[in-house]
């Protein structure tokens, strides 16, 4: 199973990882904020992530890490 | 047990950058020290950032960096790499630096054929400085310094530094790639490797340009300036490899 | 004494740098001083070291700045419009406390000016050239001996203070030929630089080279560090030559190859009864300002191949304790002894 973390502090909700995730299973947090003031991104199913780090590879600020657990 | 499948890696610090939301600095900071950490030269390594963006690109690259005057990135490199043959010496450079007031650089370092690699990042703009039209903005753009939108016809016409370099010997190494999709993104980290590798093997200058997106100086959102990338840079900036001395070729 | 051998100016800074551990050179080539690149584009190959003829003089300042960043013992030389181009590296090299020699063979300025010999490029070296608070250490020869001598000395001090040493000659002193003795030049003394950016090795934090402080403050604070610094230097580094000065009437002060048209002048005066002394500062920054504080004369001379500028120092360092006289002239035209000596009778008229 594939699990996405997001490393909430260095994200910027610049939405470039939900544009790019083939699966459509990310979405802007709707209640979490970050110290900076943005709503970090996060994962809506983690069920159907299939591993393919597109969102990892297009973030600009090296916020998300994905594993195989 | 868990299996990392990717990563922040290893030669990039911990410090949050400070580019803006979408900005493709960050994405090429992460290739170029993917790049480092595959080629285990991070001990090796010297980077010389310019002035512009990434000024504080040192705040990022976790091994040593020397801040260059702005444009002359190359220059400090050809005398870092004069003096230091052993150690891999790169310049991570914006269009303004580099093809504009860092011109005469850019073209004798490739000429002198210098040993050196050199992170082209070309997003149309002078964005540190609040969004100037830059020698890269296209025709019609509007900046800061071009508010009718760039006229050739009086601030004249973008220059395609990749073209331009080809015409020389010196180089062994000219690639144009982009940030503006995934698969883009991994022909750049492919393109960036062989600009190092080549340096490992001696082989002299190699350039990577890499189209990439300025989200708050274009005023756009970072997913519309993915867009205006595909859609206006590359037809204008084609991808490819402009030169190519490789293995074959020799 | 040891074994002498007749050496152009230009060449014999090459010869004196290379015996010094330079082994980086950038170059371009200039009038009166590209004798000096031509040697060492012969010499460097042939020991395992770097010369390259950079694009622009602007260009070279920037590869001494990767080198100095490297941790080697590099320089480059240029003349006056030259210098002018390398005012911004120069600037970033004293900026990020970077050790390196520049020599400058002035020439006739302002803009591309003549190519004869001048001295009228003594603010831009002493006040240091560029932008900022910062100076350079300055050294003034006025024999190809003393260039050697300072050349290799200038590696020393650029390395124990981790400040750019300029070293300000002339056409004269670049084109002309005199006998000069490597011998007797100071050996290297090579400091330790931890702080160069070679490569962690994987066995250091990284070394971060750079002259942007964005917070006021810290940028005050980096600045004023290297003021003690230069409090320093000031102290312990005032050089200088004097004769005569105790029962002169006037005193004679120039650096470099006028000095050398004062000492005829000197002759010609002491001859006729006319006491006359000489201070000849040899640094030029710091400037030897105790000299000019432990006599009292009752006028100053400064002689100069300018419009006169190193006169504001001596008004400054004696503070105008005596009235400070200017003879000189410039754009190339090198003063005759003869008017200088006339000048300390017109002189001497006047303050009786």
């Amino acid at each position: 199973m594939k699990r996405v973390v997001f490393n909430e502090e260095r994200c910027k909700s610049c939405e470039l990882c939900i544009n790019a995730c083939p699966k459509k299973i990310l979405q802007i947090s709707k209640d979490k904020m970050n110290n900076k003031g943005y709503r970090p991104a996060e994962i809506t199913d983690n069920e159907k992530c299939i591993g393919c780090a597109f969102c990892a590879t297009i973030c600009p600020d090296a916020a998300i890490k994905i594993e195989e657990v | 047990m868990s299996k990392t499948i990717y990563e922040k890696p290893k030669s990039l610090t911990d410090t949050t950058f400070h580019y803006c939301p979408g900005c493709s600095h960050g994405i090429v900071h992460k290739l170029v020290c993917e790049v480092i950490d595959e080629l285990c030269i991070q001990g090796k390594t010297i980077g010389v950032e310019p002035v512009g963006c990434a000024v504080t690109a040192h705040d990022y690259f976790d091994f040593d960096v020397v801040q260059a005057a702005h444009g002359r990135a190359p220059a400090v490199a050809t005398g870092i790499k004069r003096s230091l043959p052993d150690r891999i010496v790169f310049t991570y450079q914006g269009d303004g630096d580099l093809a504009s007031i860092g011109t005469a650089e850019t073209v004798h370092s490739a000429t002198r054929g210098e040993n050196i690699t050199v992170i082209f990042i070309n997003n149309t703009i002078y964005g540190m400085t609040g969004g100037q039209m830059a020698p890269t903005s296209l025709p019609g753009q509007i900046t800061q310094t071009s508010p009718y939108g760039r006229d050739p016809h009086i601030q004249g016409y973008p220059v395609r530094i990749c073209e331009m370099l080809a015409t020389l010997d010196g180089p062994s190494y000219i690639a144009r790639v982009s940030t503006d999709s995934v698969p883009h993104i991994k022909e750049a980290k492919k393109a960036i490797k062989k600009a190092f590798e080549n340096q490992i093997n001696g082989k002299g200058f190699s350039i990577v340009e890499i189209l990439s997106t300025c989200p708050t100086n274009w005023g756009m959102s970072p997913v519309e300036a993915m867009k205006r990338l595909q859609d206006e840079m590359i037809p204008y900036y084609p991808l490819g490899v402009f030169k190519d001395v490789g293995e074959g070729n020799e | 004494m040891g074994e002498k051998v007749l050496m152009k100016g230009n060449e014999a800074i090459g010869e004196a740098a290379i015996r010094s551990g330079c082994r980086h050179f950038f170059g371009y080539p200039i009038t009166p001083q590209t004798e000096l690149s031509a040697y060492m584009a012969k010499k460097m190959p042939k020991i395992g070291g770097v010369f390259l003829q950079a694009e622009s003089e602007l260009a070279a300042i920037n590869m001494v700045y990767g080198a100095a960043s490297a941790g080697v013992r590099t320089m480059t030389s240029s003349s006056s419009p030259g210098i002018s181009l390398k005012a911004e590296g120069i600037s970033y090299i004293a900026a990020a406390d970077l050790p390196c020699v520049i020599v400058n063979i002035v020439r006739g300025g302002p803009g591309l000016g003549g190519i004869q010999p001048a001295q009228s490029d003594y603010f831009q070296a002493t006040r240091g050239g560029g932008h900022g608070d910062y100076h350079l250490i300055v050294l003034a020869p006025n024999s190809v001996q003393e260039l050697v001598y300072l050349t290799a000395d200038a590696f020393n001090l650029s390395e124990e203070y981790r400040i750019p040493v300029m070293l300000l000659g002339d056409g004269t002193l670049g084109q002309m030929m005199e006998p000069v003795d490597f011998d007797s030049i100071p050996e290297p003394v090579y400091a330790e630089k931890p702080w160069a950016t070679n490569g962690t090795d994987n066995k250091r934090e990284k070394n971060v080279i750079k002259t942007l402080y964005l917070d006021a403050p810290e940028l005050e604070a980096v600045v004023m560090e290297r003021e003690k610094k230069y409090d320093i230097v000031k102290q312990e580094l005032q050089r200088y030559d004097a004769h005569d000065t105790e029962d002169a009437d006037v005193i004679i002060s120039s650096y470099g190859i006028t000095s050398r048209v004062v000492e005829t002048a000197v002759q010609i005066l002491r001859e006729e009864g006319i006491k006359v002394g000489v201070i000849r500062p040899i640094t030029l920054w710091p400037f030897p300002e105790k000299a000019y504080k432990q006599v009292h004369p009752k006028a100053f001379l400064s002689v100069e191949m300018s419009t006169g500028q190193m006169i504001e120092d001596i008004k400054l360092a004696c503070e105008c304790s005596a009235p400070v006289y200017f003879c000189g002239r410039t754009g190339g035209v090198i003063p005759t002894p003869d008017e200088v000596v006339q000048k300390v009778k017109d002189i001497l008229k006047e303050v009786g």
